[in-house]
């Protein structure tokens, strides 16, 4: 936390670097010492993965990148080239590839995780908003780096997501033009997409930065949702959080291993081996599965204009989370029924995924539209009112007194 | 505990979701292809090297004339986890095709014996030629096929054996054959493959299932020719990550031990 | 970090056994990760399979050199006349900062086959000139004699012979 700090630098040469440019200080106080609530659980071990996640990513991405031609005529040569002749190619293409799965895998989590502990309440409203950041660029560059293969899903993907900005009224056209570089999705757009597409992982960098500073103020949230009241409520993160991330990770990896080794075509799409053809258009345009929930949604409108603002303030709402929800009992431990409506929403978003690997007719639009009924109804009408009518269990004094007593295996 | 339960339930739903059926299938138009047990199928599959080497042979002798397989190139054939062949067996099968060069030092294009780091080659010089060539369509290339094709090689094998006599009431435009493993039904190749099509050396009997069985083989191999490696590397890491695991788990427990 | 440390256990030993062999794990696990992303920028399968070139020599008339690329360096051929070969022979090795013999650099008197790229800082000299007849990089003015050895300036080294063998009377594979 933002308190004191304990750094006592030992010896000569740290008494002078800490006078001149205090690093040492800086990872003693938010790495080494930081005091972590002693009951967070494994729900808490997705910040640690989600980093091993960005970093993975990134050193896997500029190595493609050394491989990767940004041209119609190359890109999808060139990704076989990598996949066939570069040493390792296949390995490093199938971790980055699978990767951004994993990565979604863990930030939907991680997202839930806040949502059933409410670690978006006061004063961790800017933690959260960072967050929503972070997840919104997260979409925006794994959007962009389906487009590289240059398949016919990554072609026509791109091609369906940039004409929904032509639906904004007047300039829409416009807008849409000037993304492509031309009257299609072509050449300029790989090019810049690819560009794009490098940047992003940095800027996701820059705002993860602000998302930890911004947790180390208030600390961490824990599972009872009360704040740290002593130093008996905490451990210092090294190396009490350490290890436990790092085993928490390294199950992680277990499954991600799985993915890349074994089935590392199964979350992609068949069609995006076939060379793009501006001419031919798959049977079924399908975004990957982390984006299933809001294509949903889309669909669900029957006006072009309709859905897109939709699907956006689909994402945009979590920006008003803090606000929306009114309680003021932070975990979902003590909010009976807040926990039900949290159950009926992850199967509210679950459908909705599912609905969005569907054809967009019959049945599967009348559910998409209950769906994204429910989905906003969750925001706007069942946590403010919540808030108001639930009575909530009794929170105990402090953390470490539940430990002590009988959920002392739930902080494990 | 009780904390968890949802949240668990939300990671295993969302997993489950992943493999929710491919939106292919849901337009239940097309047969589904019966599972094969592929050698290569299971985590510690292999390619059978004559399974392989037949399938070139189904290949080169069958499916090349029409489709080209622009990813591989002759050194392929020799290289670890694929077909195999010899140093030698590659410089003559690369050697039996003539392979344009140039320019020269005139500036002429010229013919000259394919090499192991040439490419196959292809049966029609571009797409506008192979569309000409088969009634307008578009024979396409075979190097990802199983893996361009949902269903993948189950479903190729399935594809190459399926053709039927169209079912009554369903219209069969000139050029057009009926294979209910296609999406819509109608495909624009005839059954490529007839009995004793090919005269296998190591002897075995030319059957259509086993012409099929092994080009398929050889695609899913041009398809992911990184298979063996990528399931042997696959093993060794799945292995240490659960000792790594189990290390971490009980470090972690006696680190902690001073906590409960 | 000192109020950090984990407690101490009655059984000191066992315990640092555990975290030694997790941290070694880790250290083995993480070596055998970096390999491969060092591994990917070695030349690759397809840049290997171009390792080798052959060339047809029979259109060099005697005192005619040509250049032919091999792995993206220049590969000077040259059909040396007598007096060239004479030249190159009557050479002291006192004379010679990198000392080789003439005969050490060919495999038939009248063929020089070498790679073009001067030992100094990797310019590309330029032919039959230069105080030796051979060749002179204008780059920091090494000068090579007719069999390609260094003789004057700052180049350290001859010019280097690739790996070349005859497998026809007049033509050769290079690699």
């Amino acid at each position: 936390m933002s308190g004191e700090s304990t750094y006592n630098p030992s010896t000569g040469f740290t008494r002078w670097l800490d006078t001149r440019l205090p690093i040492m200080r800086l990872v003693h106080d938010n790495i080494t010492d930081y005091p972590t609530p002693k009951n967070i659980n494994y729900w808490w071990t997705f910040g640690g993965i989600l980093t091993f996640c960005l970093v993975t990513q990134i050193v896997t991405g500029i190595i493609l990148a050394m491989h990767y031609t940004p041209h119609v005529d190359h890109a999808f040569n060139s990704v076989e080239h990598i996949m066939r002749n570069v040493n390792y190619g296949w390995l490093i293409r199938y971790i980055h590839s699978n990767g951004a799965s994993m990565f979604f895998l863990a930030v939907y989590i991680h997202i839930f995780r806040g949502m059933y502990y409410g670690s978006y309440k006061a004063p961790r409203e800017v933690l959260w908003i960072l967050g929503v950041i972070i997840y919104l660029l997260m979409i925006a560059a794994a959007f962009l780096g389906y487009m590289l293969p240059w398949g016919q899903m990554s072609l026509w993907g791109a091609t369906v997501i940039t004409n929904l900005f032509g639906a904004i009224p007047v300039v829409g056209e416009s807008i849409a033009i000037w993304l492509w570089g031309g009257f299609s999705v072509d050449n300029p757009t790989l090019n810049r997409f690819f560009s794009l597409h490098y940047l992003l992982p940095f800027l996701i960098f820059g705002v993860v930065i602000l998302h930890i500073w911004a947790l180390h103020v208030p600390g961490n949230n824990n599972p009872i949702g009360i704040s740290v009241k002593s130093k008996q409520d905490t451990v210092p993160f090294h190396p009490y959080i350490t290890v436990k991330d790092a085993f928490s990770l390294s199950i992680f990896l277990i499954l991600f291993s799985y993915f890349i080794f074994f089935a590392p075509n199964v979350l992609g799409h068949a069609d995006n081996y076939i060379p793009a053809n501006p001419l031919v258009t798959p049977a079924h345009i399908v975004p990957e599965w982390y984006m299933l929930p809001f294509y949903a949604i889309l669909r669900a409108v029957p006006d072009k204009l309709g859905g897109v603002i939709l699907m956006f303030s689909a994402i945009f709402i979590l920006f008003l989370l803090p606000w929306l929800d009114t309680s003021k009992v932070r975990s979902a431990r003590y909010r009976p029924l807040f926990r039900q409506f949290f159950v009926l929403f992850i199967i509210d978003c679950l459908v909705l995924g599912y609905l969005g690997a569907m054809p967009a007719e019959g049945i599967y639009v009348v559910l998409a539209r209950v769906g994204t009924v429910y989905y906003f109804a969750h925001f706007l009408i069942i946590l403010p009112v919540l808030g108001i009518v639930e009575k909530p269990k009794e929170v105990p004094e402090s953390i470490s007194a539940p430990v002590l007593g009988g959920s002392a295996q739930a902080a494990e | 505990m009780i904390g968890r339960t949802p949240t668990l339930l939300a990671a295993c739903l969302l997993l489950a979701g992943l493999s929710a059926p491919s939106p292919a299938h849901a337009a239940g138009e097309a047969k589904h292809p019966h599972a094969i047990d592929w050698s290569f199928s299971g985590p510690f599959g292999t390619y059978d090297r004559n399974a392989l080497r037949r399938g070139f042979q189904v290949y080169k002798e069958v499916c090349a004339s029409c489709h080209g397989m622009n990813q591989i190139a002759f050194r392929n054939l020799a290289q670890p986890g694929g077909p195999e062949f010899s140093e030698a067996e590659v410089k003559a099968i690369a050697a039996e095709y003539e392979v344009t060069d140039g320019p020269d030092d005139y500036g002429d294009m010229f013919e000259r014996p394919a090499l192991p780091k040439d490419r196959l080659i292809e049966p029609y010089p571009n797409e506008n030629a192979a569309r000409a060539a088969n009634g307008g369509a578009y024979p396409p290339d075979l190097s990802l096929i199983t893996k361009a094709r949902s269903g993948g090689p189950d479903y190729i094998h399935a594809l190459l054996t399926g053709y039927e006599d169209a079912p009554d009431g369903v219209e069969m435009r000139a050029g057009l054959y009926y294979n209910p493993y296609m999406p819509g039904g109608k495909i624009a190749m005839p059954a490529p493959l007839l009995e004793d099509l090919v005269e296998y050396g190591d002897g075995t009997a030319a059957t259509v299932e086993q012409m099929s069985l092994d080009v398929t083989h050889f695609l899913n191999w041009a398809a992911e020719p990184e298979l063996e490696a990528r399931k042997k590397t696959g093993t060794m890491v799945l292995i240490y990550l659960t000792i790594f695991a189990g290390l971490l788990y009980f470090s972690m427990r006696r680190i902690w031990a001073d906590q409960h | 970090m000192t109020d950090a440390q984990p407690p101490v256990s009655e059984e000191p030993t066992r315990r640092d056994f555990l975290y030694l062999a997790t941290g070694a794990f880790a250290a083995v696990g993480a070596a055998n990760v970096v390999w491969p992303l060092i591994d990917q920028m070695n030349p690759d399968a397809s840049v290997k399979a171009l390792a080798s070139i052959e060339v047809d020599l029979a259109a060099i008339e005697t005192g005619q050199s040509i250049t032919v690329s091999w792995r993206g360096k220049p590969v000077f051929i040259r059909r040396r006349s007598a007096n060239e070969i004479a030249e190159a022979r009557n050479v002291s090795f006192d004379a010679l900062p990198d000392p080789q013999g003439d005969e050490a650099r060919v495999t038939k008197d009248e063929w020089l086959i070498m790679v073009g790229i001067c030992t100094h800082l990797g310019c590309v000299p330029l032919g039959q000139a230069g105080d030796f007849n051979g060749w002179f990089c204008p780059c920091h003015g090494s000068h090579y004699d007719t069999s390609g050895r260094i003789r004057k300036g700052p180049a350290p080294k001859n010019l280097e012979i690739p790996p070349y063998e005859f497998v026809g009377d007049t033509r050769i594979k290079i690699g």
